[in-house]
């Protein structure tokens, strides 16, 4: 072994040699920095990364972008350096010429932490020129917070030749950032630049400020006053997120318990299945979705479209027959309703178990519901969007539908009344299985929803019978309104404990309200008055 | 309705049932421990253990009898207290570990010095003393149905309400339980037991010694249940399942005796659960899942509800089926077995195998002294007490 060492280490002076005499009389200056690499040096490879990404060789983004992967091989015999390709092929680094094979004596070119740094910076500002906007995007975001002054030079040629505005923003912020860590630069500019990075007054800028260091004073008290400002507003729009996420989980928690409380509201039935019916919703969604992607490809984007009166049929006709095959020896006997349903619950979902296979299966979002925009400091998905929409379309439509039609008046009569309303001449019977058919029908729509943000399982019910619950035992049986409120009051409640608490134990936190809430009002928000509730 | 005959009936039934889990308790442990392995008559270890777990189940059933059949309260929530009386059996048991865990630390159970616990947690002092875990088996659970009862009964808090927010105690647990920093071991639970009272738990004799104490809790269980439900409490019990209102207008303190009851059937639930954690050899955070609690339900509804022995025979016949069907090639069709059982029963056999049997019984033992004696018939109108709500 130490022969061998001994072997290798005048190999290496022996080439240090030839680097250091022979090469720079026939190579070029790129070629030089490439062969820097293969000194196993830091500050060498920190020379190399910096000339390199200066060269304005089209090998110098490959070259960095592999040694940032790994992927950079040196031969610190022959002084070769290669680039291994992620398919196996491998080029020489200086000339871009493949070769066969990398020889066994090379290694990865090793990096350090400062050395990452400078990558980042180097890759950043390589890719400030490319064609593609969001590249650049990237880019000039990776030189905000890296803010290597290297890459200043880079910057201020991509800002002159930028025109897309969001991309030549992120330069600006980028360029801020940079002076303001540059030691050498003027107190005016580093006060411009201070303004520039208030007026961007997100996290990163926050973080950018409260790291910056040593700092003239004024700079200092300028960039003091603008953390406050930029702390202030975060935590205005941070409200405002929670509060967005509050809106969107109500959403979804209204679309699964607003069948809940037509079904209990009006029947006094427990539904434990009802979860189910949402699922069975989800998997009409997914059998949709099937057919449209083998037959007509062409429709994909109307796919919900077509689920959604689907899934309400099919889950409301399977409700009319539970009703009809069940439910009805039961009425006046809630506990065994609860658990005849929920032996019921077990059934469908082991059949469709059996049909559909017991893993998840994909529903895709069409090209309507799927991206996302930025609302100030927030991100607002479209799916998420669609669903509040969607949710509140069905609550006015059930609303209206209970207001004005003669169903509707039927169901509220036997609602409030149902010996009164079956001395009427109403029948009551008919009246129960369409009542059970409709709240079946909506969980079937909210399943076709709530596949387009969940995974479409056989568990999908279960996950939200709990909280649907909860929803309608908190906002009041029989009404609507109580239901709406209980919704959304939880989504916000739960959405608003979770940075504070942590999910689980928001959730936890949640659960234990209700429960102590239950007891200071037995019969939730919106509470029933007279007679009836005294069941 | 002739109160005489009542009694007798359940006394006939009381009767045969002591003496079958007696003999069970008596036989099957020394069958197991003298007979030769391998003998025809030789009860294998295996099974000791298996039937040790459904006589705890059996445990837990005529707890969630005694509330759902004689007071109405449907408590959807009952494998919460089973599960506290078996962490708290399991904390016991973890303590015994000592030094033999795989760290090798002879304080901290092995889950706490991996997630880098310095120090035992305060809930965790005194764990190591059996008769403090067997206090806690029935204080923490009895404690906890105590102060939900307590808000619950008061603010009168009924029906399918209450099945509905003891549904969400057990979630709120079993979420909290599957948390790591909650200090019980998080997803995995507690398991590895060595010892219980200084008795390695997998040695043939002690799963004996613990299938003949599980039988002596279900006839102890048992026998209290009979006295609670024969007593003049239970007859306002049943007085206040069947009409809340009107006892409450007659003077009796509704809440109070729901709240005893309900504390006492959770002390029951804790005692089951603390026997069925030696002998399953695990307690993990699934066992609070509110599925588990409304099975156990649909036990009692089985064998029959309000009739106690039918509590105990239908955990016994449910886990025996489940045994049987979740082993062999009828696996994927368990759960519409078990479905189906719920819809059929609370359709068809209302009053369970054993209220069927009874009320069968009765009315042909009717028929026979009406044949005999004319005016026998007359009196003998209703002899089961009515089941709504």
């Amino acid at each position: 072994m130490p022969a061998n060492l001994s072997a290798r280490f005048c190999s290496l002076l022996l080439s240090l040699f030839l680097i250091a005499f022979a090469l720079p009389a026939f190579a070029g200056p790129f070629e030089d920095a490439v062969a820097k690499f293969a000194n196993d040096d830091f500050s060498d490879t920190d020379e190399a990364i910096g000339a390199v990404a200066s060269s304005g060789n089209k090998l110098a983004f490959p070259i960095i972008s592999a040694l940032q992967d790994g992927r950079l091989m040196a031969d610190p015999d022959s002084k070769k350096v290669y680039v291994t390709g992620a398919d196996g092929k491998s080029i020489d680094a200086a000339t871009g010429e493949s070769v066969a094979s990398v020889p066994d004596s090379a290694s990865a070119v090793r990096l350090n932490n400062r050395l990452r740094r400078s990558v980042d910076a180097a890759i950043g500002s390589l890719t400030l020129q490319s064609p593609d906007v969001g590249t650049r995007l990237q880019a000039a975001q990776s030189v905000f917070k890296s803010h290597d002054e290297t890459a200043l030079e880079a910057v201020d040629g991509a800002l002159a030749k930028e025109t897309n505005k969001s991309v030549k923003a992120a330069l600006g912020d980028a360029r801020a950032a940079i002076l303001l860590f540059k030691p050498d630069t003027a107190e005016v500019e580093k006060l411009e630049a201070v303004a520039t990075i208030k007026a961007r007054g997100d996290q990163e800028a926050l973080a950018l400020l409260t790291g910056m260091g040593d700092q003239p004073a004024s700079v200092t008290k300028a960039a003091a006053s603008a953390i406050g400002s930029i702390q202030s507003s975060l935590a205005v729009w941070s409200t405002v997120q929670n509060a967005w996420y509050g809106l969107s989980l109500g959403s979804v928690l209204l679309l699964a318990a607003i069948g809940l409380a037509i079904t209990f509201g009006v029947m006094g039935v427990i539904n434990m299945a009802h979860g189910e019916m949402v699922m069975i919703g989800a998997y009409v969604t997914f059998v949709v979705q099937d057919v449209i992607r083998t037959r007509y490809p062409g429709l994909f984007d109307y796919s919900l479209l077509i689920a959604v009166p689907l899934a309400f049929i099919v889950a409301g006709a399977l409700g009319v027959l539970i009703e009809r095959s069940i439910i009805r020896f039961l009425y006046g006997r809630p506990l065994e309703t609860l658990l005849a349903t929920w032996g019921l619950s077990l059934v469908l979902q082991q059949a469709v178990r059996t049909m559909f296979g017991p893993t998840n299966r994909e529903v895709g979002n069409p090209s309507w519901m799927s991206g996302a925009f930025e609302l100030g400091q927030i991100t607002i998905t479209y799916n998420r969007l669609w669903i509040l929409v969607f949710t509140l379309a069905v609550f006015v439509i059930l609303l209206a539908m209970l207001r004005y039609t003669a169903l509707g008046l039927e169901m509220r009569a036997v609602t409030q009344n149902r010996r009164m309303a079956a001395s009427m001449g109403i029948a009551t019977s008919r009246v129960d299985a369409l009542t059970f058919g409709l709240g079946s029908g909506i969980a079937g729509i909210a399943g076709v929803a709530l596949s387009q943000i969940d995974n479409v399982s056989p568990n999908l019910g279960q996950s939200y019978i709990i909280d649907s619950f909860m929803v309608v035992v908190f906002g009041g049986v029989g009404n609507l309104w109580g239901t709406l409120v209980g919704a959304f009051t939880l989504g916000i409640a739960n959405k608003f404990l979770e940075p504070v608490a942590g999910a689980v134990l928001g959730k936890i936190a949640i659960l234990v309200l209700i429960i102590l809430f239950i007891q200071k009002r037995p019969r939730g928000l919106f509470a029933l008055k007279g007679r009836a509730v005294e069941a | 309705m002739t109160p005489h005959m009542l009694t007798r009936s359940l006394d006939r039934g009381a009767t045969i049932f002591l003496a079958v889990v007696a003999a069970c308790g008596i036989l099957i442990p020394l069958s197991n421990l003298l007979l030769p392995a391998g003998s025809f008559l030789q009860v294998p270890t295996y099974l000791v253990a298996l039937w040790g777990k459904y006589v705890c189940y059996a445990i837990l059933a005529l707890s969630i009898d005694l509330i759902w059949g004689y007071c109405g309260i449907l408590s959807l929530g009952h494998g919460a207290f089973f599960s506290l009386g078996g962490y708290a059996m399991g904390m016991y048991l973890m303590r015994q570990i000592g030094s033999r865990g795989v760290y090798g630390n002879p304080i901290l159970p092995d889950f706490m010095v991996f997630l880098n616990y310095s120090k035992l947690p305060w809930y965790w002092q005194g764990f190591d003393m059996f008769w403090f875990a067997a206090l806690m088996v029935l204080v923490v659970p009895g404690l906890l149905a105590f102060c939900f009862g307590w808000l619950a009964f008061r603010s009168r808090v009924t029906g399918v309400y209450l099945s509905i927010i003891t549904q969400a105690m057990t979630y709120a647990l079993l979420l909290a339980f599957f948390r790591n920093d909650f200090g019980f071991g998080g997803n995995n639970g507690l398991t590895d037991f060595k010892d219980i009272l200084g008795f390695n738990v997998q040695a043939e004799g002690t799963r004996a010694a613990l299938f003949a104490l599980s039988c002596l809790a279900l006839i102890a269980s048992f026998l209290i249940c009979r006295s609670v439900v024969s007593s003049k409490l239970g007859k306002v019990l049943i007085a206040i399942r069947d009409a809340e209102s009107r006892s409450r207008f007659l003077g009796y303190r509704v809440e109070s005796y729901k709240l005893f009851v309900f504390t006492l059937s959770a002390c029951m639930a804790g005692v089951a659960g603390a026997l069925y954690v030696p002998q399953v050899g695990i307690i993990n955070p699934s066992e609070f899942a509110p599925g588990n609690s409304i099975e156990a339900v649909i036990w009692v509804a089985v064998g029959g509800r309000g009739t106690l022995v039918g509590a105990a025979l239908g955990a016994v016949v449910v886990n025996y089926a489940k045994t049987v069907f979740t082993s062999g090639m009828l696996a994927p069709y368990w759960l519409f077995m078990l479905g189906a059982m719920f819809i059929l029963v609370t359709l068809l056999l209302p009053k369970g195998i054993v209220g069927t049997f009874n009320a069968w019984w009765d009315s042909s033992k009717e028929k026979r002294a009406a044949a005999t004696t004319a005016s026998a018939a007359a009196e003998d109108g209703i002899t089961e007490p009515r089941m709504a709500e």
